[in-house]
């Protein structure tokens, strides 16, 4: 060591890396024990799920959206089967919206979960992450119980859902939402009363309301600073316009927002509550009839083959909004699909919460958001070797282009 | 599981993702949580290759990762065990066809155990480790 090169240094961690369960590559730039500056490059996992799904009819991508990301896959294949349903004009069953909502609840439960464990883990409190990990192995059991697969259930199809809840399922689910009722308040105690992670999430990672605004973060990120966003609440689609869902912010527990690690914890752990209320709710109100569309795929699959036009779906994932842009130009496959998924519009806020903080707070900062890299990286262009970046005024000309000749 | 009599050490266990969609992931960790609780057997995830005698690979293997795996699998002392958890590790899966695989695993690193599944259960990616065990006793007695 030369000795004469000082602060600002530069700490690369990742795209492996143990505190990152998915690749990823942070740039810092640190002074000291503090950041200073942060940089990541996202598109590590980049599979190009786009390019395939435009050469696979709407029965076989759903399956390919189940994949896309293994916690959030019932809220990306929702999201594109309501695009398709819209440009089919395929009319959903009643009782195939509430099912859709029960699957979408227990989803969020075990994702809010696993992400409660995840940042236990993230602030070295590894009995805690085993508590919630096996509380959270109940609703796994649900899961299984209604669609026959742990992770990338598959019961989503374009039209409906695949199977039906019978009564015999009504008391496992119940069973299921009462162990939670009462199990909620011990992990809102732990987790919240507890002095330890108080002090390393209190005022750490902090995102302003402004900031939020500005960098159009969506679900439990945005709540937590006190935006009021929630699709349930603003744009009900299945069964959420029959139901009572107001988006949780954090001033209703603790009386204020600051917008840190700590409200995005309590966000998400009242959310578990919610999601169980909701389920309930949707059970009770549950009506008969078919569950899906057209059961025979064949005749499926000739509806949205003779289908042309564009729709949007959206949907509140347990990251927060989930974006599918399908266009049907009267083929089998889609002409355009695009996937906007949550932690797309979250990533960004890392900068601001991370500058600043000290390099023991990464862990815990980066996986606030609950990032999900999976669903993220689906851009990267390359052209002709020549230029490997793109700047924004380039892909904003590149995006504007691609629009004019879409409605060509 | 019936442990062999030179059952005598604890398996340590890295995990790669080569570009999975998380649900492997998942699994993996839930694997690891005390339900199934095969730290009782010594099982356990540790943070760095140098530690480990069993790699756990997740994922088709996106071109970006092909470089990171191979740099990752040298770092892992011999005797050692590759893993491949799920179904889009052995043969592409539902990614069979994107232009951004470099996959499956075993064009890039030498396999040992096979976990089929979308993504495999916990039960599933024990009875992988077991004979991922057996495997590296047969290894380190000289007889393979």
């Amino acid at each position: 060591m030369s000795g004469e090169k000082k602060a600002p240094y530069i700490v690369p961690i990742g795209p492996t890396h143990p505190a990152l369960k998915e690749p990823v590559m942070f740039t810092f730039e640190m002074d000291g024990e503090q950041i200073r500056e942060v940089d990541f490059a996202p598109g590590q996992v980049h599979r190009g799920i786009e390019w395939m799904g435009m050469r696979r009819n709407p029965v076989q991508i759903v399956h390919l959206t189940d994949r896309i990301c293994g916690i959030c896959g019932v809220s990306h294949t929702l999201a594109f089967s309501r695009a398709v349903e819209q440009v089919a004009e395929i009319e959903v069953p009643e009782r195939a919206d509430y099912i859709r909502t029960i699957i979408a609840e227990f989803e969020r439960i075990q994702s809010h979960l696993l992400w409660a464990g995840v940042a236990a883990h993230e602030l070295g409190f590894d009995s805690l992450l085993y508590l919630t990990w096996q509380v959270r192995e109940q609703a796994m059991d649900v899961i299984e119980n209604l669609t026959g697969n742990r992770v990338n259930y598959g019961i989503v199809q374009v039209g409906g859902v695949r199977r039906d809840i019978v009564p015999e399922q009504h008391k496992v689910i119940e069973d299921c939402l009462s162990a939670y009722e009462g199990v909620l308040s011990k992990l809102l105690d732990l987790f919240l009363h507890d002095r330890t992670i108080a002090m390393r999430c209190r005022d750490v990672g902090v995102l302003s309301k402004d900031d939020a605004l500005k960098l159009c973060t969506v679900g439990p990120t945005a709540r937590a600073s006190g935006v009021n966003v929630d699709l349930r609440q603003d744009y009900p689609y299945c069964a959420y316009g029959d139901l009572e869902v107001r988006s949780i912010l954090p001033d209703q527990y603790a009386g204020e927002t600051r917008g840190d690690v700590y409200d995005r914890i309590v966000v998400r752990l009242l959310e578990v509550g919610q999601s169980c209320r909701i389920i309930r709710q949707c059970l009770s109100e549950m009506p008969p009839g078919e569950v899906t569309a057209e059961p025979k795929l064949a005749k499926l699959l000739a509806i949205c083959k003779k289908a042309s036009g564009e729709a949007i779906g959206r949907v509140e994932a347990p990251r927060g909004e989930c974006f599918h842009y399908v266009l049907m130009a009267g083929k089998e496959a889609p002409h355009a699909w695009k996937v906007k998924a949550s932690s797309y519009s979250n990533l960004m806020s890392w900068i601001p919460m991370l500058r600043g903080e000290q390099i023991a707070d990464i862990p815990i900062i980066v996986a606030s958001i609950d990032p999900c890299l999976s669903c993220t990286d689906r851009v990267a262009v390359v052209k002709g070797g020549l230029q490997s970046i793109l700047s924004r005024e380039d892909l904003h000309r590149l995006s504007v282009e691609k629009t004019r000749r879409l409605q060509q | 599981m019936k442990p062999t009599p030179s059952f005598n050490r604890s398996l340590w266990v890295y995990h790669f993702n080569s570009g999975s969609c998380n649900g492997c992931e998942i699994e993996i960790v839930a694997t690891l949580c005390p339900r199934y609780d095969p730290e009782r057997f010594g099982i356990r995830l540790v943070g760095s290759p140098r530690h480990a005698d069993v790699m756990l690979v997740t994922g088709p293997v996106v071109k970006k990762m092909k470089d990171r795996l191979i740099r990752v699998y040298a770092q892992i002392p011999d005797p050692k065990v590759v893993m491949c958890i799920g179904t889009c590790g052995t043969s592409g899966g539902v990614f069979y066809d994107s232009y951004n695989l470099e996959g499956p695993i075993d064009d890039i690193i030498p396999v040992d155990v096979y976990v089929p599944g979308c993504p495999p259960r916990p039960e599933a990616i024990i009875h992988g480790v077991v004979v991922a065990l057996a495997k590296l006793e047969r290894l380190e007695g000289g007889s393979i």
